[in-house]
């Protein structure tokens, strides 16, 4: 396959603009050969992922783009960091100076480069992003995900350094969910059956798309059965768990995301699966290690929690307090979290007890102060991930559930969850 | 068979039974598999021809490499089934910024399985694989 490149891009590649764009411009050209694109297609946005440390390689590369002339083509937004430039405290240098030095000269750096610092895996929750048809390059799995399929922006996963190359020519190699054909479904997962009520509680969309992805793997999945009510905050949980379970970077929802008014516009033949109660079981079942009882941490936030998300959880606190000894912490975007405290709302969460670190996850280590022990979630990407990552016992619930656990101390069961009235 | 990114190494082959994620399940400081998940975690992949099938995907497996690459603890090569860019963009950022190189090469089912038998394996500029 030849590629055939404007003059601008021959001349990056030239080397006439520096050794900063002539790697980028290579490595988009690699990853073009490899997935047998014949053309580059010009992106509108970037949201990068090498911002993440994981070792002095990622330094080393942000370095080398900084100081060899690189210039970014397009807005580019930062996905979380390791620390939080906001609140150093959140992850003490002691307990492990690389990382954590590592980490925050490398966020340093991408605002160097010219990156907007939104520090946060929900991108899509802040204003002034891409919008629907738009080409742009994404790197965490979530956002990959919730852009695909709930926005209908188009983007590949791109791993890490093949994001800052894409931000830095502005272009990406025109394959996969770029195209029109990369974006039909493979499998069908009808829901129809499953009664109404449940797809009113949160947890039930975080449980369906653990199950949804496990089966589905790196394929499309397309949905039936969904409620039309559907937020937005439920479809970025459906986005999310079947990044993490499985490795989907677009699902359909009939009825529910842009490109799938009708199941006979996305799917032409594929298998089949009903999704019965036992699945949501069993999907709950997998993402809970702990035995109900005393907890020492609630962990909200992943992704990071929306403003509406918020809202809810003022509600269900009803005035009351988290239990005196137990954390618990809701992350959440700098972004959201000044649109909180513009309308009250962060005086009244830290006040019952709330803490909301901005810039991070809470699962990856190093450890966030606090999170040991029995830890409740409703999260179904944190329930997959931080027993690996922190030796956590993970009790896993609705938001509901969360709430009157961190307020009660110990874990509390929702008996009305799956009723069926 | 395909050069997803070009260089020339010799070592000993290290096959591995299922995919493995660069990240995460594998500790570029030592070389070591650390996923306990894995049925080769504990193994070391420092110097090796690394035939491995496809690789288990993560974003942060181009930085996880490169890192390897860095340290000295990377396989010697990779050679692969199934072309993946991870791999490929890793082993080009850290040629790029440490001038050390690590082969990663596609290669068909079939020679693949006749790769399984060699002890020892060198690879040139251009893709060509001999056994020692």
């Amino acid at each position: 396959m030849t590629i055939e490149l404007d003059e601008k891009p021959r001349a990056w590649l030239d080397g006439a603009e520096g050794k900063a764009m002539q790697l980028a411009m290579r490595l988009v050209l690699r990853a073009a050969r490899i997935l047998d694109a014949d053309r580059l297609v010009p992106i509108t946005f970037a949201h990068i992922d090498a911002c993440f440390y994981t070792g002095r390689a990622h330094v080393d590369f942000a370095r080398f783009m900084v100081e060899n002339g690189g210039r970014l083509k397009v807005p580019t937004w930062t996905n979380n960091g390791v620390v939080s430039l906001d609140d150093p405290e959140l992850r003490p240098p002691a307990d492990d100076p690389e990382t954590v030095n590592g980490a925050s000269e490398l966020m340093r750096l991408y605002q160097q480069l010219g990156c907007k610092p939104t520090w946060t895996c929900g991108p899509y929750q802040l204003p002034g992003g891409p919008s629907f048809g738009d080409h742009i390059a994404v790197g965490e799995s979530n956002a990959v995900t919730y852009y695909n399929s709930v926005l209908g922006a188009r983007t590949n996963k791109y791993g890490d350094y093949l994001d800052v190359a894409c931000a830095l020519t502005g272009l990406a190699p025109f394959a996969g969910l770029h195209t029109d054909a990369g974006r039909k479904a493979q499998l069908l997962f009808r829901c129809d059956d499953l009664p109404d009520s449940w797809k009113r509680q949160d947890i039930f969309y975080h449980l369906l798309g653990h199950h949804v992805g496990r089966i589905a793997g790196r394929g499309i999945p397309v949905i039936t059965g969904l409620a039309l009510t559907a937020t937005k905050d439920d479809l970025k949980a459906v986005s999310t768990a079947v990044a993490a379970s499985g490795g989907v970077e677009m699902w359909h929802g009939v009825g529910v995301t842009p490109e799938a008014p009708d199941l006979a516009s996305v799917l032409g033949e594929g298998e089949r699966h009903d999704i019965a109660a036992a699945d949501l079981t069993r999907a709950h079942a997998e993402l809970s290690t702990a035995r109900d009882g005393p907890l020492d941490a609630v962990a909200l936030g992943t992704p990071h929690f929306s403003l509406s998300e918020f809202s809810t959880l003022l509600r269900l606190l009803d005035g009351r307090k988290v239990k005196r000894g137990l954390q618990c912490y809701v992350s959440t975007s700098r972004g959201v979290r000044s649109l909180l405290a513009a309308d009250g709302k962060l005086g009244r969460l830290e006040s019952a007890g709330v803490q909301i670190p901005v810039d991070v996850c809470t699962y990856y280590s190093p450890k966030i102060r606090g999170l040991r022990g029995q830890v409740m979630t409703n999260a179904a990407k944190w329930a997959y991930y931080a027993p690996g990552m922190l030796g956590v016992e993970v009790a896993f619930g609705s938001l509901k559930e969360c709430v009157e656990s961190a307020v009660r101390g110990e874990v509390w069961r929702d008996r009305d969850l799956w009723s069926t009235a | 068979m395909r050069v997803l990114h070009a260089g020339t190494a010799e070592g000993p082959v290290q096959m591995l039974a299922e995919p493995l994620s660069f990240w995460g399940a594998y500790d570029p400081r030592t070389g070591i598999i650390i996923d306990v998940r894995h049925p080769q975690c504990g193994a070391c992949l420092m110097g090796t021809i690394l035939l491995m099938r496809e690789s288990r995907g993560s974003g942060s497996a181009p930085g996880s490499l490169a890192e390897a690459i860095r340290l000295g603890t990377a396989p010697a090569a990779i050679i692969l089934v199934e072309p993946d860019i991870n791999l490929a963009v890793g082993a080009a950022v850290a040629h790029s910024l440490y001038g050390k190189s690590c082969p990663v090469l596609a290669v068909a089912e079939t020679e693949f399985m006749m790769l399984l038998s060699a002890g020892r394996l060198r690879i040139f500029d251009d893709g060509t694989i001999l056994r020692q």
